[in-house]
């Protein structure tokens, strides 16, 4: 799937663009020095319509979950005038993900060039970059080696599912406490203490700099018109996580490979995280984009895909998600604190196979309840990955609910 | 959730504020019900829910009497 | 016309002391999410702010006819400045305590919608501290505290706000809301739970 692509000329310097699926994962090594030897230098600054017109251009989406066009939250924090924040997000809050942190330790330099291209074009007078204590070493080590970002304020975060949020993330900056805001008002119109936010993932500032450095037809060089450029993938098998880089619309099965993993042993993978949909091994041949994936009524998500090997029980493992991620509430909102824990229960007893032949109702009545009633997408997400895996495991319901199990073969 | 039309105020429950107080219930009972665990539940769930114009009078008042101040209305001059 | 003045400081007086002790019952009602004496949640929120003003019409009512009277011997300085006053002083400056307290809960209540929840609730634990000063000062300037009438509708209104009070740091005060964790599942039980990992 190489391309070729022209050279581009920046200040003087032949700079040729990545070719092939290696983009954010192509320089030498995370120091400045290799970065600007893999990139060339950062390209001067734009203003902001230019940069948005790029953006939009290129097709270019968020990487941290929600997929939402990043020319138009661009242009939403633009039009509230210059003088707001721009935060970096590398909180990374689901648990199996592991491509914000690698590519914060392998490529710092493309986010802090994002973060700082971003900001100069919406003449934010605040930068910050948010990530858990494992990050905070690299990073801090990039900035040092620059001249250009000792703006950007590193800002420590706490490791729980929801601190990864945007509006969370304002809150770890603004009250130390990384839980979700209402959302009735935009960041982009008012976030950390009440002046205009910008929240971009740490991937999707990274693809930005290079789309400025290059332009948004090499971005669009590969991958797909309905997903174009590449993605970030966190291949989480039982015995270990790698992070892949994949252009968009590629097939799971393609992915799973790369992460070292035979599909011939793949019973189910979950599709975008804990809060995602599971596809069964029969359909692993389903594009990643949006487009393929929305067949399944699933998304790439943040790109997490979660493999169940043959052998294992898909309802166990869900049931024990649904507890975690239950506990992850922020406990501040009615309907995610209590419905959350009820259908953690009763997914719990399906996978201990209860023979309440009701459980499956309860539990479709209780996702009902919860989704959409939060501050956050927190119980929208949990509904949906257990309406999935109802759905895609439906067999298997059947046999809990006589006391056997299929995939255990018991 | 509910998406309503401009032409329709919309009544936004705060769930980070909401203490399943059931003023708000009592005023709307049209709109709202309650759920298992005491907290509005609009028709079509999720937070946002479409106050037709007769409505609008018992919507306010339910914004006010909020003793947490959970609920805001927007209007259609909004 | 002094008698009639005394007559209405007093008389204003002890309205506004029982209209006092229906606010703060009302308002511990309102915190517990119940209804109450018949009346649904947001009426019981409605009586307990209806009530809240019309005791501050009465202590408005106390304050300006006492101040008009000269047998109380008040400045306008006395209405602000606590302890400054030539009769009872203590006892008076409590009740000037209290007025200037009764200010501060009724303007942020008011303009609650504009200060946030948060200043609201802070300010509004001041009425835990207004009504025994309210009390105290009645006992100590009002020339009826001795009377047997006075003595009977003070024990009412103590056993009143006592009982509400005792009732309001029990368990099981909240009908609903977030602090019920006897209520809920615990979640991180299922996430660990040995029989839900790996069943091979």
């Amino acid at each position: 799937m190489t391309m070729a692509s022209a050279p581009a000329v920046r200040d003087g310097f032949d700079v040729i663009p990545p070719s092939g699926t290696a983009r954010l994962l192509a320089a030498d090594g995370p120091s400045h020095v290799a970065h600007l030897a893999g990139f060339g230098p950062m390209p001067s600054g734009r203003g902001v319509d230019a940069v948005i017109a790029e953006l939009d251009m290129a097709g270019i989406a968020g990487r941290g979950g929600a997929a939402f066009p990043t020319w138009r939250k661009v242009a939403a924090a633009a039009q509230s005038g210059r003088g707001g924040v721009v935060i970096g997000n590398g909180s990374e809050g689901e648990p199996l993900s592991a491509k914000d942190a690698t590519l914060l330790h392998t490529a710092p330099h493309l986010v802090l060039d994002g973060l700082l291209l971003v900001a100069a074009a919406l003449g934010a007078d605040e930068i910050d970059l948010v990530t858990t204590s494992a990050q905070l070493a690299p990073v801090r080590r990039a900035i040092d080696e620059r001249r250009d970002a000792g703006r950007i304020r590193v800002r420590e975060t706490q490791d729980r599912f929801v601190a990864g949020e945007a509006s969370a993330v304002v809150n770890a900056i603004e009250r130390a406490r990384p839980i979700p805001r209402d959302h009735a008002v935009r960041l982009t119109v008012s976030g950390v203490r009440s002046r205009p936010t910008l929240v971009l993932n740490v991937e999707t500032l990274a693809h930005i700099a290079l789309v400025l450095r290059f332009g948004a037809e090499w971005f669009r060089s590969l991958g797909t018109p309905d997903d174009p450029g590449t993605r970030l993938f966190t291949v989480a098998r039982p015995d270990g996580r790698l992070v892949v880089e994949a252009a968009g619309g590629t097939p799971l099965s393609t992915v799973l490979r790369a992460g070292g993993v035979d599909p011939a042993t793949v019973r189910a993978v979950l599709v975008g995280g804990y809060h995602g949909t599971w596809i069964t091994a029969d359909a692993l041949d389903t594009p990643l984009s949006p487009g393929g994936l929305a067949a399944f009524g699933a998304s790439p998500g943040a790109g997490i895909l979660m493999v169940l090997p043959r052998g294992e029980c898909g309802l166990a493992r869900t049931a024990q998600i649904t507890g975690y991620l239950a506990e992850q509430s922020a406990g501040q909102c009615g309907p995610c604190a209590n419905g959350l824990p009820a259908i953690a229960e009763a997914m719990g007893r399906v996978g201990r196979r209860d023979r309440d032949t009701s459980l499956p109702r309860r539990i479709r009545e209780l996702t009902t309840l919860v989704s959409g009633r939060g501050a956050c997408h927190h119980p929208d997400g949990t509904a949906r990955m257990v309406l999935s895996a109802l759905e895609t495991f439906e067999h298997d319901l059947r046999a809990h609910a006589v006391g056997l199990c299929q995939e255990t073969a018991r | 959730m509910n998406a309503p039309t401009r032409a329709v105020s919309v009544l936004h429950v705060d769930w980070t504020r909401c203490d399943a107080r059931g003023s708000c219930t009592e005023l709307l009972p049209e709109l709202l019900r309650t759920d298992p665990w005491g907290y509005p539940l609009a028709a079509g769930g999720g937070s946002d829910v479409g106050v037709p114009a007769h409505l609008e009078a018992a919507a306010r008042d339910a914004v006010g009497l909020c003793p947490v101040l959970a609920l805001r209305l927007i209007t259609p001059a909004d | 016309m002094n008698e009639a003045l005394w007559a209405l400081g007093r008389g204003t007086g002890v309205v506004a002391l029982a209209l006092l002790t229906v606010t703060v019952v009302l308002g511990i009602l309102t915190r517990s999410g119940r209804p109450a004496f018949g009346l649904p949640r947001f009426a019981v929120t409605l009586v307990h702010r209806n009530s809240a003003l019309i005791g501050t019409a009465f202590v408005l009512i106390h304050i300006v006819s006492l101040l008009f009277d000269p047998y109380a011997q008040l400045n306008v300085v006395d209405f602000i400045l606590p302890f400054l006053g030539s009769y009872h002083p203590f006892w008076l400056g409590l009740g000037t305590v209290g007025v200037d307290l009764l200010i501060a809960i009724v303007v942020t209540s008011l303009l609650r919608r504009w200060i946030g929840q948060r200043t609201f609730r802070v300010v509004h634990w001041a009425t835990y501290a207004l009504w025994p000063i309210a009390l105290l000062h009645s006992f100590g300037t009002g020339t009826d505290a001795g009377s047997g009438l006075f003595i009977l509708f003070a024990a009412v209104c103590t056993l009143a706000v006592v009982g509400s009070v005792i009732w309001r740091a029990s368990t099981g005060f909240l009908l609903r809301g977030r602090t019920e964790p006897d209520r809920r599942v615990d979640p991180s039980q299922i996430a660990a739970d040995p029989t839900l990992k790996e069943l091979r």
